[in-house]
C-alpha cells in the first residue's frame, strides 16, 4: 500500500506546516511601549489616556505614500500609546461598501469623494465627528471645505490631504528660449495656443486614460472651465442636481472646454489627433512637455510625481506648474481641488482621538515635512512645505481671494460621477456631439 | 524599478499559506478518505473473525449505515452549497427586486431599465456577440488544428504551443494583447505589433480599441487565442479515441478524407464537441477579465458581468447589479439543462 503511504505524507506534511505557519503568525507581535510623559510628548497630552489601544484605517494611499503616513503620525503613536493600522487598497472605492455591508468596517477611512461618504451617512453607518474635532476642523478649514463633509447640518470629519486641479504645466525652460510668457488671463492663454499653433508644435497634450477610471481628466476639464464660465454658485447647483446635466449654462462650459481640447490646431501634441486623448493615459499624457512636443498640459498639483525621473521640477526648472486663468478676473480667483476626509465608522475615544489629531495643525505640519502633500489647512506653515509645486498649492489654497470648489464627479451620485459623466466626456473626445453626451448623462442622474 | 524580495516578503507569504491551506484541505481530506474507509472494514474483519470463532451466524451489514455513510460525505458539500450558492443566489434575486440601496421593493423596474437603457442595451448586444462567436471560433479551430496534427510529425510540439496559452491568466494575456494593438501618433515609433505591420505596409496606424464594433470583435480574438487550445486538447483526446477498427473498415471501403470527417470523426467526437462548446459557452458568458484589463468596458465593449461589477460596487446602485446577475445566470441556465439531459442520453444509450 505504497499509494495509501504516501497519502498519508502528504497529509501529514500538510499538518506541520499548518502548524509552522501559526507560529510565524504569532511572531511579529511586538508591542510598543508609550514614552508618554518626555517633553516632546506635551503636545499629545490633550488627546487623553488611549495607552495600548487600535485604530484601523483604510484608505486608497499605497506604497511610498503609505509609508510617509505612517512617518507622519509616528510620534503621535509614541506619546499617545494608540496604535494606527493603516490599510491602504487599490480597490478602496469598491472595496470600502463591501467591508462595511459586510460588518468588518475599519475604524476610519479617508474618503476622497464627498459623495460615497453621503451615501454612508444615508445607510446610517457613519458616526458623527465628536465635539472636539469639530472644534479642530472649524479652526483649521474654510467653510468652502468643510461643507463638503457636512450632511444634513451634521458634521462627519475634516479633511486632510488636497490637491489642486486648477494647473497647467509648462516648461519654463521652454517658455524662457523662445520667449513665450505664462498667460494670465483666459485669453492670454488662447493667444499663447494661438502662438505655438503657428510655430508649427500643437500647444497642448492630454490624456484621459486611466484604467477604469478612464475619462475623469476630462471632467475635470469641463469642472474648471465651467467654475468659470458659469461661476462657483451655478457649479454648486449643477454639482447638486439643482440645474439639469444638459443645461444650456454647462452646454457652454463643455463647448468652451471643446474650443481646446476637441481642437485639432491645439490636440494632442506629441500622441496624435484629437481622438488620442481618450486612449492617452493621464500618467505620459504631459511628457511631450519634456521633449518639447507640446507645451501646455492642465492636470492637478499630483502631476508632479508623474514627470520622467531627472526632471526638475520648479520655477526655473524643466517643468512647472501655473494658475488656469479665470475667464472674468472680477469674479475672484475659482480653483478647483480634490481632497480626502477623515470619517469615521466608530466613536470609541481613540478614533475620536485620531480624527482629532488628522484634523490638528501639529498633522498638517508633521505630514507636510516629509514631502509630496498639500493641505488646505489653514495651520500649516508655507515654510514647511518643501517642493515648489506644493509651495505654489499651498499658496493657492490659503490666498483669501480664492474660491475653492470641490471637484464635481466626486460630488455627483456615484453612478454619475464615476460612471456615466466619465464614460460620456470619453465618449465626447472621442467624436460624439456636446448635446448627445449631455442628454445621455442628465438621462442616467436619478 | 528593481524586484525587492524583502519589501514583497508579505505576498509571498500569503502566497505560502495559501499552499499550505491547499495541502491541508487537500491532504486532510485524501487522509480522511483513506483512513475512515478502512477503519470500518477492519472492524467489520474483527466483527467477521469474532462472529466466525463463535460459531455465531455472520452478522449483516446494517443498511441504515450506508445512508449514514452517504450522509457523512454528502454534508461538507451540501453544508457549503447552501452557504456560497443557493444563499447568495436567493439574495441576489431577491435584492434585484429592490432599490439601490436595497431598502424598498421596486418591483420590476431594474429589469426594465436594463432593457430601455441605450448603455445596457449596448452591454447585452456585445455579450451576445461574445456567446456566438467565441465557443464558435474557438472550437472550430482547436478541431481543425486536432484534426491537421493528428498523426503528424512533431504533434506533440504542435499540440503544446497551442495550448500554451491556456496557461496564460485571462489579465496577463489581455496585457500582451493591449501591446499587440497599441498605438503611437503617425510618424513615432509604433510599439504595437498590428500598428507596425500596418505602417510597414504603408498603412497609417490605427486606434484598434476605440472605435465600435471592431474593438470587441479584436477583445473576442483574446479569447479565442486563450481558449482554442483547450477545445484542442479535448477534441484531439476525442479523435484518439475512435476505435481504430472503425477507422480501418472506413479506409477499406475507401473514403476520401473529407468523407471520413464527416462520417466518422464528427458522429465519433460528438460528445466531446458538445462538452467543449457548453464549456466555452459558459465561460464566455462569464467574461469579465479581458474586458476589464483591455478596455474597461470603454468605447462599447462592456459585457454583462463588466457592468454588473460597476453597479453594484462601484455605482452603489445594489439593484440594479443584481438583476444584471440575475439576468447572467439565467442565461446560463439553459446551457447547463442542454448538457445534463445530453449526459443522461449518453448514459441511457
Amino acid at each position: 500500500m505504497a499509494f495509501a503511504r504516501s497519502r498519508q505524507a502528504l497529509a501529514i506534511a500538510g499538518v506541520l506546516g499548518l502548524a509552522l505557519g501559526a507560529t510565524a503568525c504569532g511572531t511579529g507581535n511586538d508591542k510598543k511601549s508609550s514614552n508618554a510623559g518626555s517633553a516632546e510628548c506635551a503636545a499629545y497630552e490633550k488627546y487623553g489616556d488611549n495607552d495600548g489601544k487600535k485604530v484601523s484605517i483604510y484608505s486608497s494611499i499605497r506604497d511610498i505614500e503609505a509609508d510617509r503616513l505612517a512617518q507622519s503620525w509616528k510620534q503621535f503613536e509614541d506619546c499617545t500609546g494608540i496604535e494606527i493600522d493603516h490599510e491602504g487598497s487599490g480597490e478602496f472605492e469598491a472595496q470600502l461598501g463591501v467591508r462595511v455591508d459586510g460588518g468588518n468596517a475599519p475604524d476610519l477611512a479617508f474618503i476622497p469623494q464627498p459623495g460615497l461618504l453621503k451615501r454612508f451617512v444615508d445607510s446610517g453607518k457613519l458616526k458623527p465627528a465628536g465635539a472636539q474635532t469639530k472644534a479642530e476642523a472649524e479652526a483649521n478649514y474654510s467653510p468652502d471645505w468643510l461643507k463638503y463633509s457636512t450632511v444634513n447640518g451634521q458634521f462627519y470629519g475634516a479633511p486632510l490631504g488636497s490637491n489642486v486641479k486648477s494647473f497647467v504645466w509648462y516648461s519654463p525652460k521652454t517658455f524662457k528660449e523662445k520667449g513665450w510668457s505664462v498667460p494670465t488671463t483666459w485669453d492670454e492663454l488662447v493667444k499663447l495656443s494661438d502662438t505655438i499653433a503657428a510655430s508649427g508644435t500643437k500647444p497642448w497634450c492630454a490624456g484621459i486614460e486611466s484604467g477604469e477610471a478612464t475619462g475623469w481628466p476630462a471632467t475635470d476639464w469641463i469642472e474648471d472651465v465651467m467654475l468659470r464660465t458659469a461661476g462657483p454658485e451655478v457649479y454648486d447647483q449643477w454639482t447638486t442636481h439643482g440645474i439639469p446635466f444638459n443645461d444650456p449654462k454647462v452646454a457652454e462650459a463643455v463647448d468652451k472646454a471643446g474650443t481646446i481640447l476637441k481642437n485639432d490646431k491645439y490636440v494632442n501634441g506629441g500622441f496624435g489627433g484629437v481622438k488620442s486623448v481618450a486612449t492617452t493615459s493621464f500618467q505620459e499624457a504631459g511628457v511631450p512637455i519634456t521633449t518639447g512636443k507640446c507645451a501646455l498640459h492642465r492636470q492637478a498639483s499630483f502631476y508632479a510625481n508623474q514627470w520622467p525621473q531627472g526632471t526638475k521640477v520648479a520655477e526655473d526648472g524643466d517643468v512647472f506648474a501655473f494658475y488656469f486663468p479665470a475667464i472674468d478676473p472680477a469674479k475672484g480667483k475659482p480653483v478647483l481641488g480634490g481632497g480626502e476626509f477623515v470619517a469615521a465608522f466608530a466613536d470609541r475615544p481613540e478614533v475620536q482621538a485620531v480624527q482629532t489629531y488628522l484634523a490638528s495643525g501639529e498633522y498638517a505640519n508633521s505630514r507636510a515635512k516629509i514631502g509630496d502633500w498639500v493641505s488646505a489647512n489653514k495651520k500649516l506653515d508655507i515654510a514647511n512645505v518643501p517642493n515648489p509645486v506644493d509651495k505654489l498649492s499651498v499658496g493657492i489654497l490659503q490666498d483669501p481671494k480664492t474660491v475653492f470648489r470641490f471637484d464635481g464627479s466626486d460630488l455627483m451620485p456615484a453612478a454619475v460621477g464615476a460612471g456615466t459623466f466619465w464614460k460620456g466626456m470619453t465618449e465626447w473626445v472621442n467624436g460624439k456631439d456636446t448635446k448627445t453626451v449631455l442628454d445621455g448623462i442628465e438621462g442616467s442622474w436619478k | 524599478m528593481e524586484f525587492d524580495w524583502l519589501e514583497e516578503q508579505p505576498k509571498f507569504l500569503m502566497l505560502g499559506y495559501g499552499l499550505l491551506a491547499f495541502v491541508v484541505v487537500v491532504g486532510g481530506l485524501l487522509l480522511l478518505l483513506d483512513v475512515v474507509p478502512s477503519w470500518f472494514a477492519r472492524r467489520r474483519e474483527a466483527q467477521l473473525v469474532t462472529a466466525a470463532a463463535s460459531g455465531a451466524p455472520l452478522p449483516r451489514r446494517p443498511k441504515q449505515r450506508e445512508g449514514l455513510f452517504a450522509l457523512f460525505f454528502l454534508l461538507p458539500t451540501l453544508l457549503l452549497l447552501t452557504i456560497g450558492l443557493v444563499a447568495p443566489a436567493i439574495r441576489t434575486t431577491l435584492l434585484s427586486f429592490m432599490d439601490s440601496g436595497s431598502d424598498e421593493w421596486v418591483g420590476l423596474r431594474n429589469y426594465g431599465w436594463m432593457f430601455s437603457e441605450d448603455s445596457i442595451v449596448r452591454v447585452l448586444i456585445n455579450t451576445l456577440t461574445w456567446v456566438l462567436l467565441v465557443p464558435l471560433v474557438a472550437t472550430s479551430f482547436g478541431l481543425l488544428y486536432a484534426v491537421m496534427v493528428d498523426k503528424a510529425r512533431f504533434e506533440a510540439i504542435a499540440k503544446s504551443l497551442i495550448f500554451l496559452p491556456m496557461a496564460i491568466s485571462f489579465v496577463g494575456a489581455s496585457i500582451i494583447w493591449k501591446f499587440v494593438y497599441a498605438f503611437r501618433g503617425d510618424g513615432q515609433e509604433q510599439i504595437g505589433l498590428l500598428n507596425q505591420i500596418v505602417v510597414s505596409l504603408g498603412g497609417e496606424p490605427k486606434q484598434w480599441l476605440l472605435d465600435s464594433p471592431l474593438n470587441t470583435f479584436l477583445l473576442i480574438v483574446i479569447m479565442v487565442w486563450i481558449q482554442a487550445g483547450f477545445a484542442m486538447v479535448v477534441l484531439s483526446a476525442a479523435i484518439k479515441a475512435i476505435p481504430a477498427d472503425i477507422v480501418e473498415a472506413a479506409r477499406l471501403d475507401g473514403v476520401s478524407p473529407w468523407q471520413m470527417f464527416w462520417q466518422i470523426t464528427m458522429p465519433s467526437i460528438r460528445p466531446a464537441l458538445i462538452v467543449v462548446v457548453v464549456t466555452l459557452s459558459i465561460a464566455t458568458l462569464k467574461v469579465f477579465d479581458i474586458v476589464r484589463t483591455a478596455t474597461n468596458g470603454n468605447y462599447d465593449t462592456s459585457v454583462i458581468a463588466n457592468e454588473m461589477y460597476n453597479q453594484a460596487f462601484r455605482y452603489g446602485e445594489n439593484g440594479q447589479g443584481s438583476a444584471l446577475a440575475v439576468f447572467l445566470f439565467i442565461l446560463v441556465i439553459p446551457i447547463v439543462i442542454y448538457q445534463i439531459r445530453n449526459l443522461r442520453q449518453q448514459r441511457e444509450g
